[in-house]
């Protein structure tokens, strides 16, 4: 499993959200990129997109992340919607229960 | 008196062996005739065994002697003793002559050279007959032994249960034809296997009773109570009321769970168990007295968790009490000694009977019953090992060599993904909190296959006891800032693979990952 650098694309849509587009490895490393890559994302967003189509690897300080990200969507009052995420980790969302707090789209 | 009257009786029952057997009338003269005892405080007897030569029953007064007056009433006019080596053998009665004439001096010479010459060869005859029935009752004596032995083997177990990933041997060998020592080995419904191992005091045919009595409480106890504890303390209650004096029953008892590798165990005042680890050869340790002494005994309840590669030997005292020549015990620290140097199950038996001959010499009889039972989980291959550096995100490299090793395994991709992220989050967790990230500290990681499981083991040098222990992580105390954003790693763990499990010794904690390989590849 080659390692991958974080790069996080912020994708403005004309309906209010807006996608993160994530590529690489969510771990440790990622923290930096991810956050500022959400504020960009979430300012005057009701809605964020987080595509995971880039990544195939989170692990549980990723997952760390993701919540801090989730609360402070809820904090802001902006819907989350994970997509793209294989199905490997969409159990993991089910276990950790993300999903019970966020919409868990295919595409 | 039977020497006395054996011979009498027989000489006088001529046709009719049973007629009158009770009733001690002699009847010389009568077609009839019935034994005739003297019973051994009688003065004829001494008078007979005093003197030398035929006795006129007539003429011959003795105080007190109910057997010459019953001579005199049956018609005895000449009594001849028969005595042989100074030993009174019978005597010869003789009714009144048929010519009605007094029994002459020629007469009674014939009579006394008669009786000098019968006596040692009734005496031969009597002990030829004695030797007879004693080789008789020593047969019958060794053939109900014989029987007791085979009754007491099939109380054994017949077979083994065949538990994958285990490897079960036991082993008895009683001192007598028959012993008091005991082992059973009972799977139950739920898919446990109860392992026992007795020793009755004593040895042969009471410690033989007994011990039947215990097993079968024992069994009958076992499939209703289950739990280790409970089992010896029921069992004790049952054999309280009915045991004999001056004996009891000590008892090891314990529950495997083959699935898991947990050993629960209680000890009714037997021989401490030995466990070997990665770690070394421990005794396995839970208070209790002795079944059959006191009645409402509470039994402690240890557990221990059997790893890959670990085994348990269950003994009986017959191998550590016994003595070499110069009259040394074998002892608990030789015993010990072996069960370190030797594998486990079927081989670990192997050696310590070769320890103990070797120690007893080769001829020395056995002293007392000799019982193992050994237990081992099997270790499996190796299919890889190998250390990484403590520094962030080296998880990934031990994913990439797991990964590589369990090729060969066809998991499912499910179960795959499944194990490289527990074996991330452990290495992780080795790096961080066992490790705290310093270089002079790697991870070491194993993993072993064995036809039951796959399991990864990852091993940290921490030199706290044991791992913090993390809460369970809880997403809305977590949204709610109740919570660190962290924690989920030994969550994510334990929900990935079958089983996680920590143990810990002197500066290293390992966590084991198992994946279960049945004859499904689907679970988790």
């Amino acid at each position: 499993m080659a390692v991958r650098d974080i790069d996080v694309a912020v994708v403005r849509r004309p309906d209010e959200a807006s996608i993160l587009m994530i590529s690489g490895d969510i771990d440790a490393d990622a923290e930096a990129a991810l956050e500022s890559a959400w504020h960009e994302a979430a300012a005057g967003a009701r809605h964020v997109i987080l595509d995971f189509t880039g990544t195939s690897y989170i692990n549980s300080t990723g997952i760390a992340l993701i919540v801090q990200l989730l609360a402070n969507a809820r904090a802001r009052g902006i819907a989350l919607t994970a997509r793209g995420l294989s199905e490997h980790y969409r159990t993991i969302f089910e276990i950790t229960r993300l999903a019970d707090f966020m919409t868990i789209a295919d595409v | 008196m039977s020497a006395l009257t054996r011979p009498f009786r027989r000489r006088l029952r001529r046709g009719t062996p049973d007629s009158d057997a009770g009733h001690n009338v002699v009847a010389p003269v009568q077609p009839e005739p019935a034994p005739f005892e003297i019973a051994p405080e009688d003065p004829l007897l001494a008078y007979f065994q005093s003197v030398t030569g035929a006795v006129d029953i007539d003429t011959l007064e003795l105080d007190g002697s109910a057997a010459l007056q019953e001579l005199k009433h049956a018609g005895v006019k000449l009594a001849v003793p028969l005595v042989s080596q100074g030993e009174l053998i019978g005597v010869l009665n003789l009714g009144p002559r048929l010519s009605e004439q007094d029994y002459s001096s020629d007469d009674r010479k014939l009579l006394d050279n008669l009786a000098a010459q019968a006596a040692p060869a009734l005496r031969v005859g009597q002990l030829v007959r004695e030797q007879e029935a004693e080789a008789a009752t020593r047969q019958r004596f060794e053939h109900e032994l014989e029987v007791a032995r085979l009754i007491q083997h099939h109380f054994l177990p017949r077979h083994l249960p065949d538990l994958a990933g285990w490897e079960v041997a036991a082993y008895y060998r009683p001192a007598r034809e028959v012993g008091g020592d005991f082992y059973d080995v009972i799977p139950l419904s739920d898919g446990r296997v109860a392992f026992v191992v007795g020793d009755v005091t004593d040895k042969g045919v009471p410690a033989a009773l007994v011990m039947s009595a215990t097993r079968s409480v024992l069994r009958a106890t076992v499939q209703r109570l289950i739990e280790p504890g409970e089992v010896l303390r029921h069992v004790n209650d049952h054999l309280c009321p009915d045991m004999p004096e001056k004996m009891f029953v000590t008892c090891l008892y314990a529950l495997l769970d083959p699935r898991t590798g947990v050993f629960r165990f209680a000890n009714a005042g037997h021989d401490l168990p030995y466990v070997k680890t990665d770690s070394g050869v421990s005794e396995l340790r839970a208070r209790g007295m002795p079944l059959g002494l006191m009645a409402n005994m509470t039994y402690e309840e240890n557990e221990t968790v059997l790893a890959a590669g670990d085994c348990v030997l269950l003994h009986s005292d017959g191998i550590v009490e016994a003595h070499s020549p110069q009259r040394d015990m074998f002892g608990f620290p030789r015993l010990k000694e072996t069960v370190g140097d030797a594998p486990g199950g079927q081989a670990l038996i192997d050696r310590v009977l070769a320890e103990v001959e070797a120690f007893t010499g080769p001829d020395a009889e056995q002293e007392d019953d000799i019982t193992m039972v050994a237990l081992q989980r099997s270790a499996g291959v190796i299919l890889d090992e190998f250390d990484i550096p403590s520094e962030v995100g080296n998880e990934r490299g031990a994913i990439d060599r797991v990964e590589q090793a369990v090729r060969g395994l066809n998991l499912s991709a499910k179960r795959l993904e499944n194990l490289k992220t527990a074996v991330a989050e452990a290495t992780m967790n080795a790096m961080e909190h066992g490790n705290e990230y310093r270089r002079d500290r790697p991870v070491t990681i194993r993993v072993l296959y064995a036809p039951d499981a796959l399991r990864v083991r990852v091993t940290d040098r921490g030199e706290a006891a044991t791992l913090p222990g993390t809460e369970t992580p809880d997403i809305e105390r977590k949204l709610a800032g109740e919570q660190r954003p962290r924690g989920w790693g030994l969550f994510l763990i334990e929900n990935l693979v079958d089983e996680a499990r920590v143990t810990s010794s002197p500066g290293a904690h390992t966590l084991e990952l198992v994946i279960q390989l049945g004859d499904t590849d689907g679970g988790t």
